[in-house]
């Protein structure tokens, strides 16, 4: 093996030479879930004081992996080294102890407990909590100090932001003298400037001799701050390599393992009649907080309309007021000219709207229904689909193998819960649904929100096959990249209105600025 | 002063019959604060009272009495532990569960072995926890308003009454200010938090339930040794439903635990006040619509006059590790 020397963001040489002992190293990890393999095999090391990479699409085996690091699993072979020394983890208790701390996608915080509460359990330091506490104080504020990951030790979970929630999770790993610190899709959460905050904290962590492990789905963010990245396919490590000599499209094709197109190739739109038209229109939150404020556009016939903006600024509510599932305060919502104020949402989908909702888990699928019973959610009542109270089983499942077949959904069973797919398959189910219904208009929320870098571009591709078939589309996203890709105008929304519209070549910067509320 | 003699007369009653409430209430605040629902505490209860009477009636100690109680109630919180924890198995189904075999049970066992038509035979000296009379009653008597209070309701109670409202503070500074209360809480609230900062989730919830079973056994041996002199069948006769009721309302803290107890007592001294007598006005009311004044709270109060009652937000949902 070379060695490969490559310099961290602030121009320190690492080394990566194999003489040199990692942080951690992992030799032959296997481990089979019943007739799935979710890890084959798995040989890394990481050297100390770096951030590695691990990028693979959703179910390619990264999480089953940090859980065996964890001690969420044990392997079936093979064997864990931390610094040289061959270590068993055979609990969370047992990788705290050997210096690995997790952050979780999905926090590991009890919501009603303070921060400083979070950040003590489990470490307590004695059966009574008083003094306990103050110790803990102290020793808080100086890893905040260290670090600059200020939080309020009183302050309740719950009512913090989602990217103060990660910090306590950092600070809880940090708090029980982790060393090596892995983050599960860290940014999933997170708006673009909680992203960058978190990345300067990891650089600083970095810079202070921690190792730093990142799983994530997103070529960007292993651009923006790994050293080195390793990319995992289907339970397999197939490549590592230095992050500086690398490029994105390489590593991109190296987790799909074929080409991808990361740009979505797309021709002139030729807009036509209006399908969409909204009039003043104003949503309030169940809170009463307005959220849309006195909002008005238009979508035509073979159009894509995107609507960028950082989550939280009305976009949810746009869409559910459109979509019937929210009740606008004022204003009008014509579909196809018809105006739609008083239909449910049943109704407003037999005038030809579709919708691809912004989460799948909570409005698009019940998880545990099987596959077939999802492809025809909020369709049910279609003669094609049985008669009277009845339903056509055979017809349903016929019809939901064709659009598996069509959408190149894996695995390919009809019969398999909804939940045991992965979420671009899961995505795909309810795209298939929508797109197949041949709608006149279809609203999006988030499409690719929690998708691998296959199914993005397989969505992306339907998505603008819809336009071309003189459909109108409205997409709405967080994902700045994806708005600007595939749509042919963007509004920006900020504080619940439009804050102005841009055509499809306009600038990343001007957008961010109109989108953060300082530029029209 | 008739009108303050009757309330003070009713307040008396009301602390006396609070106090299966309030210990029954307590055992639930462990268990569901740390997430497992336990509809089992009738069940316990009426466990525990059968026990504690064949145990008090044998030995004639009211003392051992009350251990054989707390002994049979966590025998039935490990039973309910083992299928709502161990097996991840659906906690009411399991607590119902209980209710039925301790129903069952003291009455079939109480027949075959005393032969009194499920009940035990009458225990006393002893074998019963009888009223303590507190320093000073006597020379308090006197005195205009306290006196009678410090009569009839502080004084004059058995001891376990005493241990009753004794644990209220105890059992919020074992919840808040301890670390087996702090992780107890966790579980309650996400054990995925407690199980990934290295404590076991199981145990965590294991001594939860013993805490409740602990607690029931109190509440049990108060209604057969305590109260009465020995066990009829049914003699909860859905206290633990009512208790609750009461920790529901609470919204799971001790203090207001113990005023909602305090609340559902008063209003069973009230309604056996009432027995017989004629309200102004109205005229003579059918005491059953006093004896069903708990049960009509309880529903007015669980349909929203409480506001939001945010129960444990893993309560009742056995623990898996996810993939």
């Amino acid at each position: 093996m070379r060695p490969l020397h490559i310099r961290n963001s602030k121009g320190r040489r690492l080394s990566l030479d194999p003489s040199t002992v990692p942080a951690i190293e992992l030799v032959g990890i296997d481990k089979k879930f019943g007739p799935v393999h979710a890890n084959k095999n798995i040989n890394l090391g990481v050297a100390k004081g770096t951030i590695h990479g691990i990028i693979g699409e959703n179910g390619a085996g990264k999480s089953t992996l940090m859980s065996i690091l964890y001690g969420f699993y044990q392997a079936d072979q093979g064997e864990i080294r931390i610094g040289g020394r061959p270590t068993v983890i055979r609990d969370s208790q047992a990788a705290i102890a050997a210096g690995i701390g997790m952050v979780h996608q999905h926090f590991m915080l009890v919501e009603n407990f303070t921060v400083i509460e979070n950040i003590t359990l489990g470490v307590e330091g004695g059966p009574l909590l008083g003094q306990s506490v103050d110790r803990a104080r102290v020793e808080l504020q100086r890893l905040e100090k260290e670090y600059g990951l200020e939080v309020d030790p009183d302050a309740v979970i719950e009512e913090l932001p989602v990217g103060a929630q990660q910090r306590v999770e950092i600070l809880k790993a940090l708090y029980r003298g982790a060393e090596i610190l892995i983050l599960d899709e860290p940014t999933g959460a997170l708006t673009p400037a909680e992203a960058d905050h978190l990345f300067n904290v990891l650089r600083i962590l970095r810079d202070q001799g921690k190792t730093i492990i990142l799983i994530t789905h997103k070529l960007r963010e292993i651009m923006a701050i790994t050293d080195t990245v390793s990319v995992m396919r289907r339970g397999e490590m197939v490549a590592t390599r230095a992050t500086a000599e690398t490029t994105v499209e390489e590593l991109a094709e190296l987790m799909v393992g074929r080409r991808v197109l990361l740009r979505v190739e797309k021709g002139e739109a030729n807009p036509g009649a209006v399908l969409l038209s909204v009039t003043n229109l104003t949503v309030k939150d169940s809170r009463g907080v307005t959220m849309v404020d006195n909002v008005s556009f238009e979508v035509k016939a073979g159009e894509i309309v995107g609507i960028a903006g950082v989550a939280g600024n009305g976009q949810s509510e746009l869409l559910e007021a459109i979509a019937g599932i929210r009740k606008p305060t004022s204003g009008e919502i014509l579909i196809d000219g018809q105006p739609v104020a008083g239909l449910d949402a049943s109704r407003r989908r037999d005038l030809g709207l579709a919708h691809i909702p912004e989460d799948r888990h909570h409005m698009g699928l019940v998880l545990k229904f099987e596959e077939y019973e999802n492809s025809i959610l909020g369709y049910h009542r279609d003669p094609k689909y049985g008669r009277g109270a009845l339903l056509d089983l055979d017809a349903i499942r016929a019809d939901a193998e064709e659009k598996i077949a069509k959408y190149d959904i894996r695995p390919p069973n009809p019969r398999l819960k909804t939940a045991n797919f992965s979420g671009g398959n899961q995505q795909k189910i309810v795209v298939a649904r929508e797109i197949e219904r041949d709608p006149k208009l279809l609203i999006v929320g988030q499409p690719t929100r929690g998708v691998d870098v296959g199914a993005i571009e397989f969505i992306h591709r339907r998505i603008i096959e819809t336009r071309d078939a003189g459909k109108a589309v409205l997409l709405v996203s967080v994902e700045l990249d994806e708005v600007r890709s595939l749509s042919d105008r963007i509004l920006v929304m900020f504080a619940g209105r439009i804050v102005g519209e841009k055509t499809s070549d306009a600038g990343e910067q001007t957008l961010g600025l109109m989108m953060a509320g300082i530029a029209a | 002063m008739e009108f303050f003699d009757i309330f003070v007369s009713i307040l008396g009653s009301a602390v006396r019959l609070s106090v299966p409430l309030l210990f029954t209430a307590l055992a639930g605040l462990f268990s569901e604060r740390a997430g497992v629902f336990d509809i089992g505490l009738e069940g316990k209860m009426l466990a525990a009272a059968f026990a504690s009477a064949c145990a008090a009636y044998v030995t004639d100690s009211a003392w051992m009495g009350l251990l054989a109680g707390i002994g049979v109630s966590i025998v039935f919180s490990l039973v309910h532990g083992f299928a709502s924890i161990t097996n991840r198995g659906n906690q009411i189904v399991s607590g119902v569960a209980l209710n039925f075999i301790a129903l069952g049970l003291t009455v079939v066992l109480g027949q075959a072995w005393f032969g009194q038509g499920g009940r035990t035979p009458q225990v006393s000296g002893e074998g019963r926890f009888t009223p303590i009379i507190l320093p000073g009653a006597d020379a308090m008597r006197e005195v205009p308003i306290i006196g009678p209070l410090y009569v009839n309701v502080i004084s004059g109670n058995n001891i376990l009454t005493y241990i009753a409202f004794l644990m209220v503070p105890i059992a919020w500074w074992v919840l808040f200010r301890t670390r087996f209360g702090l992780r107890l809480r966790a579980v309650g609230e996400n054990p995925g938090a407690v199980d990934t900062a290295g404590i076991s989730v199981a145990w965590m919830r294991y001594r939860a339930v013993i805490v409740a079973g602990f607690l029931c056994g109190f509440a049990g041996t108060y209604l057969s040794v305590a109260q009465s002199a020995a066990f009829i069948h049914n003699m909860s006769a859905g206290k633990g439903y009512i208790a609750l009721a009461a920790l529901i309302f609470a919204k799971w803290k001790p203090v207001p635990v113990m005023l909602a107890c305090l609340l559902f007592g008063f209003l069973d001294a009230f309604a056996n006040f009432m027995q017989g007598k004629s309200v102004p006005l109205i005229g003579e009311v059918p005491v059953q619509i006093f004896q069903a004044m708990p049960y009509i709270l309880t529903c007015v109060l669980l349909a929203g006059f409480i506001g939001v009652a945010r129960a444990p937000r893993a309560g009742g949902v056995p623990y898996v590790k996810e993939r």
